[in-house]
């Protein structure tokens, strides 16, 4: 391969992949489509598999196309990141299939080319590349979000997500265009060499509040979070989980990469304003699942909280905090997926997913019922799941800086008043399940075997990284220094 | 031999195993748990009876669990802990005993049991401060999950919630605090004897101490229920299962007073001395207040509840006087306090099977229709009342020549008055209208206690009396280890600082 090329072989491929679904939908019968799927996510794992090729992994620490594509530490975990997460939605998207009614092969296509704009900016170096690559998840959500056409919660989800996205990308645009004016470059390296300098021009900052902003909108970060109920709720289900794990986690690995390392010492200045911003969203998300009874609708609202958990990683400004974020996010993905895929199994079509509709699950199917119970406990962070741990090194990297600064305390404190308050919001689907009065339906729930595997492979991830996490932590923290280096 | 990684695994393997025998086999099931715990009993006992005083830590197991963080599975016991643990293996004993009320989804709660006998007993034997964090969770967890799904009474939802969030603020912030302690130290471990062994060569600093003494202080004290954090405590047990009441009431809840002993003192020895004299107070609103509060209760387990958390007054009263003899009684009282919690909790559940009600002013005349249960509760009521004889009196009194020597003698005084006086009353009271009178109404086919339940109950009653006639077999293996975090904390030996608290009171 030519040498540039090399460097975006894993991208290539994810695209080649969507454009042969798209293809492969033209020789299929209707029946057979959905189970494109799986074929679909096995290639996806052959690819997961191709990244820890020596050829392709002794490529990091370098860059490529004039410097605005990095292949580094941080960028490897992600991009494997995106696949596994791509993997379980494809696998996810095969049961959901009747339910889509119509261009299903379609559907899974377009999760792969959402998948590469998140690779693409796993490696975002410049803001160019910044923006097209965060363009191209955006735009394939905003189908992917309305692709039930033929209901109503699923297209006006798809107009408020299509509505607000383009008002954050304008922020988005017009801030890379102010810094681009004062900074005179729009390549990270350049900038990272120029921003101790520019620190008293406003229009950089109003620049960088903007991209921020932007950013900020696809993390679903307080005060940009108002889309997130009303799509999560209204998308089909593996669509919020993709938006909820996938398109979260790009938002991540940019903020990292910006304000970790591009402009540390703008975050040093604007720590005030990040600390604000985390706890505000913490408080938000937890304070607003309270009342939910849309198990979708609350899982978006834990979702807002867990954007402010994270960003309490990027407040620590240190590699500690960052390997806390990646570990928190790769708990999460892992939560999330089990979480939504029980939840679609257990509801029917046209039902809603109100929390009664778990009644009885233990009779229904013991197993699934362990796993959600396992995924509300690792979300409300207790030990010893994945979810614990994740809170744990957040926590401690935020811990670290406390005695410094009391603002730290105060977002400790707002951070732990949080996890108290999702206690009691988890535990109440953990009752649902086990302690219901009625049960409205007890026939069993029928779950295809790669369903049941995929499942199973998160509730062993989430027990892994829980219980044995010596392992994860040293990736982590491998991926983190790399990131860190690269100052 | 490891005989703390068996008293640990032991539990936790009986859950396993329990979680492959079909729900139908009930005998098979009750067999595991009870054989389980017998034998972490058995191998508890040896522990304390081959247990060396004065020999340091002992029974040690360390392994490396994650490297970068420098934490280490590490258990090992010394003269605070063994005592703990084995009075915690008792109690788990004594629990799984009396677990046989339990009708429905047996299976599901014997695994719950298992896992929380197991964390209990993981906690107290954890030298890591994330594994001593990470067992108390696993049994926590559990406790709430039995309350909720086999609790009793109409309230039942609402002290599940009640108990699920103060204990997870109570933990949380004591987390917070263990963290603080971390990080400030700067130790390259989270081993509790290498971050004191750190600490005394270079203390944390004293503004970072004023933060981590009062996280640790309300944090844990949540946990053990210090006014005015407490209300969970009464409601929550009055609504759990037998087994599970007397488990956390006996044993898990000390695990906070624990930590204060093991953790927050050495490690903030500074931010101790500006808070005990705040603890002092507190520890006596427990005293009185919840007295007060036990003796307007009409429901047994209330009564219970409330006077248990009078109780832990007089430990918190000995952690506050921060000297060898007042650590040595709080130690002593924990042990005690253990026992007869579970004792209490026991009998109030084999009395609530018999009728399915506790409240007292419908009891009467139990003394004759039971003669062993309700001798038993004649027993614990009076050791409740800190009669000489039992444990509880010997760490008592300890308790109160400590406080008086660290100069809170206001409290002391107060104390002693409430502990006897309101503590008497409503012990009596209580003894009145269960044990003696005529039969009430309800009562008149009650059984007495099943075999296994008795042995139970004697167990405990056993371990009281034992304990209360030499308390030396506890006193001297405490006495050592206490003195030391004396020393780390009181370096002069001089109980001058701890006056403010008694400036605080005139």
């Amino acid at each position: 391969m030519d040498g540039q090329l090399q460097f975006v072989q894993l991208e290539m491929m994810v695209i080649a992949l969507g454009l042969l679904v798209l293809l492969a939908d033209l020789f299929l019968s209707e029946s057979a489509r959905p189970s494109l799927g799986w074929i679909a996510a096995g290639a996806l794992g052959l690819v997961f598999l191709l990244s820890f090729r020596s050829g392709y992994t002794g490529l990091a620490g370098d860059e490529a196309f004039g410097g605005i594509y990095r292949l580094d530490g941080l960028a490897l975990f992600f991009k494997r990141f995106f696949l596994l997460a791509a993997i379980f939605v494809l696998v996810f998207a095969v049961d959901f299939a009747s339910r889509l009614r119509s261009g299903v092969s379609e559907y899974q296509a377009f999760i792969l080319f959402a998948l590469s704009g998140m690779m693409f900016t796993a490696s975002a170096n410049d803001f160019s590349l910044l923006f097209v690559s965060i363009e191209l998840i955006t735009v394939t959500f905003y189908i992917l979000v309305s692709f039930q056409r033929h209901r109503m919660h699923s297209l006006e989800a798809g107009v408020k997500y299509l509505i607000l996205g383009a008002v954050s990308s304008a922020f988005l645009v017009y801030g890379i265009a102010l810094v681009f004016g004062e900074a005179g470059s729009l390549k990270f390296d350049a900038i990272r060499d120029a921003h101790a300098g520019l620190l008293g021009s406003n229009v950089f900052l109003f620049g960088m509040l903007f991209v921020f902003a932007g950013l900020a909108f696809k993390i679903s970060a307080f005060p940009f979070q108002v889309w997130a109920p009303d799509v999560y709720q209204g998308a089909p289900t593996p669509t919020t989980t993709f938006l909820a794990v996938g398109s979260k986690a790009a938002g991540f690995v940019l903020l990292i990469r910006l304000f970790g390392s591009v402009v540390p010492e703008l975050t040093a200045q604007w720590i005030g304003m990040l600390m604000v911003v985390a706890a505000l969203t913490i408080l938000y998300g937890n304070l607003c699942a309270l009342p939910q009874r849309n198990l979708k609708r609350l899982l978006a609202y834990s979702s807002i909280a867990n954007a402010g958990y994270l960003l309490m990683g990027i407040v620590a400004q240190s590699g500690d905090g960052t390997a806390a974020i990646l570990y928190y996010l790769a708990g999460y993905l892992f939560t999330l997926v089990a979480a939504f895929m029980i939840i679609n199994l257990v509801t029917r079509e046209g039902e809603g997913e109100d929390i009664s509709c778990l009644a009885g699950l233990n009779k229904r199917s013991p197993f699934l019922a362990l796993a959600l119970t396992l995924c509300a406990v690792s979300l409300a962070g207790i030990p010893p799941l994945a979810g614990f741990f994740g809170k744990f090194l957040l926590v401690k990297s935020v811990a670290a800086k406390a005695f410094g600064d009391a603002g730290y305390f105060a977002l400790l404190a707002v951070a732990v008043f949080g996890v108290v308050v999702s206690i009691y919001y988890y535990f109440g689907i953990i009752r649902a399940i086990y302690w219901s009065k009625e049960t409205p339906d007890d026939s069993p729930v029928a779950v295809a075997w790669p369903t049941r595997v995929a499942l199973g492979l998160c509730v062993a991830a989430i027990l892994y990284l829980g219980i044995l996490p010596n392992k994860p932590i040293n990736w982590a923290n491998a991926a983190a220094k790399i990131e860190t280096v690269a100052k | 031999m490891d005989w703390l990684l068996i008293i640990v695994l032991l539990p936790l393997l009986a859950a396993a195993a329990v979680g492959f025998v079909p729900g139908r086999q009930r005998r098979v099931i009750r067999g595991i748990t009870l054989g389980a715990s017998g034998l972490t009993l058995l191998c508890a006992l040896i522990a304390f009876c081959t247990f060396k005083v004065g020999g340091g830590i002992q029974f040690e197991t360390k392994v490396v669990w994650v490297e970068s963080l420098r934490l280490n599975f590490h258990l090992a016991a010394d003269g605070i802990n063994i005592g703990i643990i084995l009075m915690g293996a008792i109690v788990a004993f004594a629990a799984a005993c009396c677990a046989d009320d339990i009708t429905h989804r047996v299976k599901e709660f014997h695994i719950l049991l298992n896992l929380m006998i197991g964390g209990i007993l993981g906690a107290f034997a954890s030298m890591d401060l994330f594994f001593f964090y990470f067992f108390h969770e696993l049994a926590l967890v559990p406790t709430f999950i039995m309350i909720g799904v086999w609790g009793r009474g109409a309230n039942r939802n609402y002290a599940t919630y009640k108990i699920t969030l103060y204990l997870s603020l109570g933990a949380l912030l004591a987390l917070i605090g263990l963290i603080g302690v971390y990080v400030q130290t700067g130790a390259e471990s989270f081993s509790i004897p290498d971050l004191i062994a750190k600490v005394q060569a270079t203390p944390i600093a004293e503004s970072a101490q004023r933060w981590i003494f009062p996280l640790l202080m309300f944090g844990f004290g949540i946990l053990v229920s210090l006014w005015p954090f407490h209300t969970w405590a009464p409601l929550g047990y009055s609504a759990a299962p037998t087994a599970t009441a007397m488990l956390h009431a006996g044993v898990l809840k000390k695990f906070g007073l624990y930590g204060l002993i093991r953790v927050a003192i050495p490690m903030a020895p500074a931010g101790a001395q500006s808070w005990l004299g705040v603890l002092a107070w507190l520890a006596l609103a427990n005293l009185l207040y919840c007295g007060l509060v036990a003796v307007r209760q009409k429901d047994l387990n209330l009564l219970i509840g409330n006077s248990s958390v009078a109780h832990m007054g007089f430990i918190f009263l000995g952690i506050a006087s921060l000297n060898v003899i007042g650590l040595t009684g709080a130690v002593l009282v924990m042990i005690a306090h253990g026992l007869l919690a579970a004792l209490a909790f026991g009998l109030s559940g084999h009395l609530y099977r018999q009728t399915g009600s506790l409240d007292m002013s419908r009891m009467g005349g139990l003394l004759r229709q039971m003669p062993l249960a309700g001798s038993a509760l004649l027993m614990a009521m009076l050791a409740g009342c800190g009669l000489p004889g039992f444990a509880n009196f010997a760490g008592e009194v300890m308790i109160f020549f400590a406080a008086w020597s660290a100069g809170l003698k206001t409290v002391t005084v107060i104390a002693a008055w409430s502990a006897l006086v309101i503590g008497g009353l409503y012990m009596m009271r209580a003894i009145r209208n269960i044990l003696h009178g005529p039969i009430g109404g309800d009562w008149a086919k009650a059984a007495d206690a099943s075999p296994l339940i008795a042995a139970a109950l004697g167990l405990l009653l056993a371990a009281l009396l034992v304990f209360g006639f030499a308390p030396g077999l506890l006193t001297k293996r405490i006495e050592g280890e206490v003195t030391k975090i004396v020393s780390l904390a009181k370096p002069s030996a001089i109980a001058g600082q701890i006056q403010t608290a008694e400036a605080a009171g005139k």
